[in-house]
């Protein structure tokens, strides 16, 4: 099952542990976690279930392409990883 | 309770209290883009501007003590549709019902919550508006609703402030909605458009708490006034140092009596002279002071919209600057006592 891992600095915010989820998107991933935590879809998602312009999604290490439905896949065994894009203070 | 002022910062929310002591108490390292707090509520509210994280509304139920997230306004799915960048204006909509709440935001929405920020929902008839009359941004990439005053007397006479947009009237709660800044000048605009209602850019408006017939506005070129409810407005000219700004504050009793914190222009954000003062009229502007006692006088603050409040006696002011400096004075701005050099930038102040 792919895992869902959260940046430590969202964690700061939110509760959001790494979950494993049955997908085959990140959208479909992201919603698997987000079912049982509406608030944290708000965190990485815009109002129009966008990515939000300085969150970043990585899987297995590879910045996704579709930042608009989230439609890059997934495997079994993928790890799909939310960060933030780094900016200063 | 010991609060006597709120000030929302670049990195969190600091209490002033009655001892002029300035505390962190929520929000450490978060930008609190605004505050709703209120003597007469224990329930308050901060908008919070995560950046990479969107932004957040929290309430507290307990007067600051404890906070807790609740939902930020949301618009409505659609193609191309919207999504929320900033809340920059909050308000009680009803007497005697805190949980009863406006939020303007940008890019330029009004929403409304009957249930603290629970649910919200975005007035639609004031956002056609933004899209048929083309709105725009000044300062930020989209137009902003900054300013929203609900008449004591009668809730649904709404009064907002945008930027860029104008003056906007609803006497029905929020159903139908008028531009009322006809006299407005926008020194910014081509020469044939400066007197269009729309495309005024008032930065602060202020309905005047003793007299709902008088209206102030710090517009980006200049200051002006009405007497008859918004259906016209006067430049008040020749205001020194300067006449461009950001913050107002009226005395809650007297409608003649208002303060403003001038800056050299628009594309020079800096205290004229390097000299940090205050405007004060007390005749509706026929004649204006400037004050400047305990103010530095080598300086590169500047004191956003936001960032100027009077209290409810009218004889307190509070202010704070984009360099993180915070003044308090107790006798309507004759004299300023220093809180804190070493402030975030601040956003906005609140008296309880």
């Amino acid at each position: 099952m792919p895992s869902v891992v959260f940046t430590g600095n969202l964690k700061r915010h939110i509760e959001c542990p790494t979950e494993q989820v049955t997908a085959k998107t990140v959208r479909d991933s992201l919603f698997k976690v987000f079912e049982n935590n509406k608030k944290l879809k708000d965190y990485v998602l815009d109002d129009q279930d966008r990515l939000r312009q300085h969150v970043l999604v990585l899987v297995d290490g590879i910045a996704i392409n579709d930042r608009v439905t989230l439609s890059d896949p997934v495997c079994a065994d993928s790890e799909v990883y939310v960060l933030q894009a780094l900016s200063g203070g | 309770m010991n609060t006597e002022a709120l000030i929302a910062t670049r990195k969190g929310l600091f209490k002033l209290d009655k001892h002029s002591k300035l505390e962190l108490i929520a929000f450490e390292g978060v930008p609190v883009s605004m505050i709703l707090a209120s003597r007469h509520y224990d329930t308050w509210y901060a908008a919070l501007d995560h950046g990479h994280f969107g932004v957040k509304l929290h309430r507290s139920d307990d007067a600051g003590e404890s906070w807790k997230e609740v939902s930020a306004p949301a618009y409505p799915k659609a193609e191309e549709g919207a999504s929320l960048e900033l809340i920059w204006s909050l308000q009680y909509a009803s007497d005697g019902n805190p949980l009863s709440l406006w939020a303007g935001t940008i890019p330029g929405g009004l929403f409304y919550s009957a249930d603290g920020g629970e649910n919200w929902s975005l007035n639609e008839s004031l956002w056609s508006l933004k899209r048929e009359q083309k709105w725009f941004g000044g300062g930020y990439d989209n137009p902003g609703i900054h300013s929203i005053c609900v008449d004591p007397d009668n809730n649904n006479y709404l009064t907002l402030g945008i930027s860029v947009a104008g003056v906007y009237v609803s006497t029905d709660g929020g159903d139908n909605w008028q531009n009322k800044s006809s006299g407005m000048r926008a020194e910014y605009m081509p020469p044939d458009k400066q007197f269009d209602s729309v495309g005024q850019d008032p930065h602060k408006l202020m309905v005047a708490p003793s007299d709902g017939n008088r209206l102030w506005a710090q517009h980006h070129n200049g200051i002006f006034i009405s007497s008859d409810g918004s259906g016209s407005w006067s430049e008040v000219k020749d205001v020194k140092p300067s006449v461009f700004g950001f913050a107002l504050a009226v005395h809650p009793h007297n409608a003649d009596t208002a303060w403003f914190v001038p800056a050299v222009k628009d594309e020079c954000r800096v205290p004229v002279d390097g000299k940090m003062v205050v405007t004060r009229t007390r005749d509706g502007g026929l004649t204006f002071e400037t004050l400047d006692s305990g103010l530095p006088q080598n300086s590169y603050d500047l004191v956003y919209r936001h960032g100027l409040d009077i209290d409810h006696s009218g004889e307190k002011l509070i202010m704070g600057s984009t360099t993180g400096n915070a003044w308090l004075s107790r006798d309507q701005g004759d004299n300023w006592l220093l809180l804190s050099n070493y402030l975030p930038p601040v956003y906005a102040v609140k008296f309880l």
